[in-house]
């Protein structure tokens, strides 16, 4: 990538960057798949929820929180989960498909662009969808409110340091974007599980409970809960996702296929 | 009538083919290319160079190692031993040069469905430092009606243009194409002859991978035939389908009866023999000039004379011993 400096200005660098973003950008909205399951399912499921006024009663079986309280962080996850587990690798293992990974290893643009770009406008799309969560959970349905605005930043951004590697592992995985839509849509299950969608983690039984622990989901969502309900969060899910995005980020670099 | 003295086939060829050196430093320069996958040896031994503006063509049936040969060319391959240089620069250490003024189309290379022309020739046009001016490119290639379409709704010839378009926008020096013109029905193939000649009339050289022997023959000025991974041929179309029968096919009527042996006493000449008026004389070399010389000295004016040439096809058959259109052992 040094060398490309030879070929293009930088001012030019970013214009052809801008333009590989603006295109992923109209794809993403033509074919809005990802952004119905990675962006409308989680607000439309926080809308429903925060309209179910038991959702709303604070419980001992939580900590004392309601279960909505409990439940945002899950939705915030779920939308990074979908965003990064199928809104990433699908568009990239389909480009791989095509050949257009191929052909635009011809121009002078590094293919790795085109990747850069993807995951540019994912992340673009995941900190939307968490502002609209967490804004409208809080804002409009009453929900907790951070008890540490700079753990729940920094869990963010673990947790998406430790979940897009994954997805990028998918893409790698995956010979086909059906491939990878079936990958991501088989880990996001059970994950999900883990991260407490069916059964919040509070009442999971203590075996469950540390497995969810180690998960990335259980960990990005025990990170974000803690951080809006009581205070900074625990140095361990931080380790854990710390952990993923290094384990995959490696994985990935190491077995992405361009052809 | 001038009439000229009997040259050597040699000789008279490379009046009509294209200048082997016309300048110092050839657009694209391949020495000893190797390349195996495993234990399988893709291309061997293979050297060529094409001169700047010339039209090359790169022949052979499927799998014989053209496409391969071409990836390797353009950067997209390492290879095992040999040299490469396109327009002096090394593609494997110098890629990011090579690709600013080389345009390339590969045979495999699908866009995204849901991007429209417009937005893809955009893009692709900020990648390089001096681009081609897109409304005449579009122009050019019959595809500024369809600038606003999605990828997905265009045909197969236009998905073709778009992706020669794609090749041209950086406004390269060389450009390689590989089986341009698969895949689109024979109207829309001779339009692009036409538009790859305009290319190389505005001083592009061009290097054409195909099997279409007409292709060729229609487009090339120089064909290098690669079978089994190994050079085969090297030459103008004319000369290798000359080469086909060991040369070429005369026929006239003559003014008067004569003897045959006046013609087969001719070095230039195989065999004669007679069809009905005409006399068909199968031979080598300066052939014409031959036969007329002869004739014209014992008197006897040839009229109606028709020189039948021999196509790349018959030559293709002669030095693979398969058809064009033949599978080979590798795809």
């Amino acid at each position: 990538m040094s060398a490309l400096s030879l070929s293009l200005p930088t001012a030019s660098r970013r214009t052809a960057f801008g333009k590989i973003v603006r295109n992923e950008a109209r794809l993403a909205w033509r074919r809005p798949v990802g952004l119905v399951a990675g962006v409308g399912i989680p607000v439309l499921l926080m809308i429903i929820f925060g309209n179910i006024a038991a959702f709303k009663q604070p419980s001992a079986l939580v900590g004392g929180f309601t279960l909505f309280d409990v439940y945002v962080p899950i939705l915030a996850v779920f939308a990074m989960a979908m965003i990064a587990l199928l809104g990433l690798p699908v568009p990239l293992a389909s480009y791989r498909e095509l050949g257009f990974l191929r052909r635009l290893s011809t121009t002078p643009v590094p293919r790795s662009w085109l990747l850069a770009a993807q995951g540019v406008l994912q992340l673009g799309v995941a900190l939307i969808t968490l502002a609209v969560i967490f804004g409208v959970s809080i804002e409009g349905f009453g929900a907790h409110a951070p008890v540490s605005s700079g753990g729940l930043v920094l869990s963010i951004a673990l947790s998406v340091a430790g979940l897009f590697p994954i997805g990028l592992m998918v893409a790698a995985a995956a010979r086909s974007a059906s491939a990878a839509s079936i990958i991501g849509r088989l880990a996001f299950f059970p994950l999900m599980f883990f991260a407490g969608l069916w059964l919040p983690q509070d009442l999971m039984p203590t075996l469950l409970r540390d497995i969810s622990n180690y998960t990335p989901l259980g960990a990005a969502v025990q990170a974000m809960q803690s951080s809006m309900l009581t205070g900074f969060p625990p140095v361990a899910p931080l380790l854990v996702l710390a952990g993923y995005a290094v384990m995959f980020g490696f994985l990935a670099r190491r077995f992405f296929r361009w052809e | 009538m001038v009439i000229a003295p009997p040259v050597s086939k040699e000789s008279a060829a490379t009046q009509s083919c294209w200048p082997e050196a016309v300048s110092s430093q050839p657009a694209v320069e391949i020495s000893h290319l190797r390349k195996t996958y495993g234990a399988l040896t893709a291309v061997d031994d293979v050297s060529f160079s094409v001169a700047e503006g010339e039209i090359f063509g790169i022949l052979g049936p499927n799998g014989a190692g053209k496409t391969t040969t071409v990836e390797c060319a353009i950067g997209l391959r390492p290879f095992d031993a040999g040299m490469i240089r396109l327009l002096g620069l090394d593609p494997l250490t110098q890629r990011d040069e090579v690709h600013e003024v080389v345009g390339v189309q590969l045979q495999s290379g699908a866009l995204p469905d849901k991007l429209k022309v417009v937005e893809i020739l955009d893009m692709f046009r900020s990648f390089y430092r001096q681009p081609a001016d897109m409304d005449e490119l579009t122009k050019v290639l019959g595809l500024t009606e369809k600038l606003g379409s999605y990828y997905k709704t265009l045909s197969g010839g236009q998905r073709q243009r778009l992706s020669i378009a794609l090749a041209l926008i950086g406004n390269p020096k060389i450009a390689v194409l590989d089986e341009m013109t698969t895949g689109l029905d024979p109207q829309a193939r001779r339009d692009t002859w036409e538009l790859i000649k305009s290319v190389r009339d505005r001083g592009v050289t061009v290097v054409l991978v195909t099997h279409f022997m007409e292709e060729a023959e229609r487009l090339c000025d120089r064909v290098a035939l690669i079978d089994r991974g190994r050079l085969v041929a090297l030459d103008t179309p004319a000369r290798l389908a000359a080469q086909a029968r060991g040369g070429k096919q005369v026929r006239f009527v003559p003014s008067d009866r004569f003897d045959d042996r006046l013609l087969t006493d001719l070095p230039e000449v195989s065999v004669v023999r007679h069809d009905g008026q005409h006399v068909v004389v199968d031979g080598t070399g300066d052939l014409v000039n031959a036969v007329i010389l002869t004739l014209a000295s014992a008197g006897i004016a040839a009229r109606d004379v028709e020189l039948v040439s021999l196509n790349l096809e018959d030559a293709f058959v002669k030095l693979t011993g398969r058809h064009s259109d033949t599978e080979g052992a590798l795809s």
